[in-house]
């Protein structure tokens, strides 16, 4: 027996995935302040849902397209400057999220688990969602080292990297599409509602002990992987939702990442922190 | 003076450029370039479009209208005014070398060491004093061996005996790169000597010259020092029009024209429109 025929072995393998390629992204989301607009772009994804059924689309699609319709909108909104962002975020994050379970009630023909797409549904996770998830998440990983040092360059400064011939305004849009493909990933493992949660909190996580944006990446990776494995096994263990369990275990690790380095105090050198 | 660079191809040009943002135009009619070897120093009062100007000139900044012309290939290397950035994004010297291009470790070592922050180059950008974070973005663009040097405000934040040294550095950098250097000067009245140009904004272009002769004027000696005088120049000049609301300018006489653009006392070229 392979290790692909267990559910609990495939949830792993799929959680590990998601995980190795939210750490990167969730870095960027961090460092640009987009946290809300990443929100915003996974409520959308239950719009996507609902399209998708309606129009007979494919559910990967579907999502991807009214993800992207989304920040675009956002785009447009903002250069009008009627509203400030958070507003208009505001507006759209919960909108898309209400019509989107208003259209799945109204179809009486197919029936939705809804707690599974808001939620996330990790142990049902299949060999073609792994295939799918490392698929598209080498996809996401490999578009984010080929322009790694545009996308530096324009997070830390703007005019410098136009200035350069970085092309900045290519990389909001880079990352808004490798947003969109991360959420798609994503509403099997934990769902929409927590897409953000596990974007950010190994990120921010990985900034205390990171001294380049590299190895805050990279570190908010394997923080990612060891939260999914602790919060699967830990759902595991005490019969918990693992999308939930995941999230929790995420905010475990940034909790223990805030303890004071010197907590114990020189003189109690046996109860060193862990880490440093 | 100038002319010797005009044999040369510019390596950016202003065309009777216009910014128009937000129902007001933030400049109008500036025009000006800047050739290989050619120091041109734009000074000018707060919000005088200075820094549209050059972010105009780099395409940062779209025109409203006019033309601005790059040479192809332009290699630019870019100080910016206002560097912030945000306590999440762990930023050590050395990392903020290969921003926009990667160099190799010994050149790294070697600009941190020119501009005076070797010590350094561990440090976080976010820890750096504002006369640091200046020299790091100095270090940072001549790594770049930029055709085209552009500073704005280089000296902010720098002492006045730093000031000195980072003007010299700049004129060392010209001599033996033999880039072009677009600077924005942070006082009204004190630039480089070596200033091969000064443009002089209030909206548009108020006038334009050397610096030469001001600096040695027997006033500015009186105000900086005979040493000074070596590295630094004043350029004074008095506004004998009032810009009118509209764009259009009302000279001493009661004239009313579209610009103003005219020959300084101190300028010896012919740029009469």
């Amino acid at each position: 027996m392979g290790i692909f025929d267990d559910f609990f072995m495939r949830a792993l393998i799929g959680g590990i995935g998601f995980a190795l390629v939210t750490g990167p992204l969730g870095c960027f989301i961090v460092w640009r302040r987009m946290a809300y607009f990443g929100d915003t772009m996974a409520h959308s994804a239950l719009l996507g849902v609902a399209l998708s059924f309606v129009f007979n689309l494919n559910l990967m699609v579907g999502v991807i397209a009214v993800a992207l319709m989304v920040s675009f909108a956002l785009m447009i909104l903002e250069k009008r400057q009627s509203l400030s962002a958070d507003a208009l975020l505001g507006i759209l994050s919960h909108s898309t999220l209400a019509l989107g379970l208003v259209i799945v009630s109204l179809m009486t023909s197919v029936r939705i688990d809804l707690m599974a797409l808001l939620f996330g549904d990790i142990l049902a996770v299949t060999t073609a969602d792994i295939q799918m998830v490392y698929g598209l998440g080498a996809v996401v990983l490999g578009i984010l080292i080929w322009f790694w040092r545009p996308l530096i360059a324009a997070t830390v400064n703007v005019e410098l990297a136009q200035a350069e011939n970085m092309k900045p305004q290519r990389t909001r849009f880079i990352l808004m599409v490798l947003l969109a493909l991360l959420i798609a990933i994503a509403m099997k493992i934990v769902g929409i509602l927590l897409i953000t949660a596990l974007l950010i909190i190994p990120a921010a996580t990985a900034r205390r002990f990171a001294a380049t944006p590299e190895i805050m990446a990279v570190l908010a990776s394997i923080l990612g992987v060891v939260a999914v494995i602790g919060g699967l096994y830990g759902s595991l263990y005490y019969d918990t939702p693992s999308g939930p369990s995941i999230v929790v275990a995420a905010l475990v690790i940034f909790l223990i990442s805030l303890v004071p380095k010197n907590l114990f105090g020189p003189k109690n050198k046996v109860a060193e922190a862990p880490h440093d | 003076m100038g002319d010797q660079f005009k044999a040369q191809e510019a390596l950016v040009r202003l065309d009777k450029v216009g910014v128009y943002r937000d129902g007001k135009w933030l400049v109008r009619g500036v025009s000006f370039d800047v050739h290989p070897k050619e120091i041109v120093t734009l000074i000018g009062p707060n919000g005088s479009g200075k820094s549209t100007s050059v972010k105009t000139a780099l395409g940062v900044v779209q025109p409203t209208e006019g033309r601005v012309t790059r040479r192809p290939d332009l290699q630019v290397g870019y100080v910016p005014q206002k560097f912030t950035l945000d306590w999440t994004l762990p930023l050590p010297v050395k990392r903020m070398m290969n921003l926009t291009k990667k160099h190799r470790h010994a050149e790294i070592e070697r600009a941190l060491d020119l501009v005076g922050i070797l010590h350094l180059k561990s440090a976080n950008m976010q820890s750096l004093s504002g006369g640091e974070t200046q020299r790091a973005l100095l270090a940072r663009a001549l790594l770049m061996q930029p055709d085209l040097l552009v500073l704005d405000e280089p000296v902010q934040g720098v002492d006045f005996a730093g000031e000195i040294a980072l003007y010299e550095l700049i004129k060392t950098i010209r001599d033996e790169t033999g880039c072009g250097i677009l600077l924005i000067s942070h006082d009204l009245h004190v630039v480089m000597a070596q200033t091969d140009t000064v443009i002089c904004l209030n909206g548009h272009v108020c006038c334009r010259g050397t610096p030469k002769l001001v600096a040695e004027s027997d006033e500015y000696k009186r105000l900086f020092g005979a040493r000074a005088a070596q590295s630094l120049a004043v350029y004074q000049h008095d506004h004998d029009h009032t810009h009118l609301p509209d764009g259009r300018v009302m000279h001493a006489d009661g004239t009313i024209h579209g610009h103003c653009e005219h020959v300084h006392e101190t300028s010896h070229e012919k740029e009469h429109h």
